[in-house]
């Protein structure tokens, strides 16, 4: 054991330093995505109120359904932990199940958003009825976009950890999802908070 | 060996995870709670809602995302913080800003 160790470790720890590198350069990222949400939600805020001739926030937002959305991103993040930890004690097939079960989750949420958001667009809520809407579903949409792109990044790495199994590459691509996703759930929280919430009260 | 350690000490493990799950549903339920009821004035439950937000957003960064766990110059850290710093001063300034529109109209 400990000459098989030894033998690998040269090229191995340079290896593990250059994956660790990207995940510190995926963590840069996610402060740049901080900047655009940060934006997003000023212009928010500013346009919150400026409802011109369409719907407030309270004639929109279901409490019910957004609990709903929430619960289910939250969970999602969770699962997708579990996952990280599936492939920490080395258990391929229960890191994919973890991880198809965070997907059905995704899944789920952005299959909530696309019906709340059709549901306004189908009653002439547009983006362009008012100030209010335009910040609406830019910050939410945006969100939304990020969860979609996630799921299809999510769904490609299922594939190739079921083909490849576990090598320093693909165990330093699932880390990175599993902190894209905890992070989108995050940045959730303060939709929930900012734009449902306060919206309804 | 060493490696499998490594590896295990900076994701956290099982009771982690469980414990941020059940503060985080509980971070979610009782904002919610209080919005539904009216249970304060609306400025003291605005105040009250985003400070559970943000301990939320915390409990997250230390056990979903194990931001403590990095590795030795958490350059992470600082840029994160830096990037809350600039995110606060946007958002922060926008909603004060807005504050004098009664004023300036």
């Amino acid at each position: 054991m400990e000459n098989i160790v030894s033998h690998h470790t040269d090229h191995h720890e340079e290896h593990e330093a250059h994956e660790s590198i990207k995940i510190d350069g995926f963590w840069l990222f996610l402060v740049s995505d901080v900047l655009l949400f940060g934006a997003l939600f000023a212009t928010f805020i500013v346009l919150r109120t400026h409802y011109a001739e369409g719907p407030t926030s309270q004639d929109l937002f279901d409490v019910k359904e957004f609990t709903i959305e929430t619960f289910v991103l939250l969970t999602s993040s969770f699962t997708s932990g579990l996952a990280t930890l599936e492939m920490n004690k080395g258990h391929v097939k229960s890191l994919i199940t973890w991880l198809i079960v965070t997907a059905l989750l995704g899944a789920t949420f952005v299959g909530f958003e696309i019906h709340e958001f059709s549901g306004m667009v189908s009653e002439g809520y547009k983006m362009s009825t008012s100030a209010f809407l335009s910040g609406f579903f830019t910050l939410v949409g945006t969100h939304g976009c990020h969860v979609s792109l996630g799921l299809i990044w999510m769904i490609g790495l299922i594939i190739q950890v079921a083909r490849r199994g576990f090598t320093p590459v693909t165990e330093r691509k699932l880390s990175i999802i599993s902190l894209y996703w905890h992070f989108l759930d995050a940045v959730w929280i303060f939709i929930f908070t900012v734009v449902y919430l306060i919206g309804v009260m | 060996m060493k490696h499998i350690e490594s590896r295990q000490a900076s994701h956290g493990s099982t009771t982690s995870y469980i414990i941020g799950f059940v503060l985080s549903i509980l971070l979610t339920i009782l904002p919610l709670w209080l919005v539904v009821n009216h249970v304060l004035n609306r400025t003291a439950l605005i105040v009250t809602i985003m400070i559970m937000a943000a301990l939320q957003f915390l409990i997250q960064l230390l056990f979903f995302m194990h931001i403590r766990e990095s590795e030795k110059p958490r350059y992470n850290v600082l840029a994160i913080i830096l990037g809350i710093v600039f995110v606060i001063t946007i958002v922060g300034g926008s909603a004060w800003i807005m504050t004098f529109n009664s004023q300036v109209q």
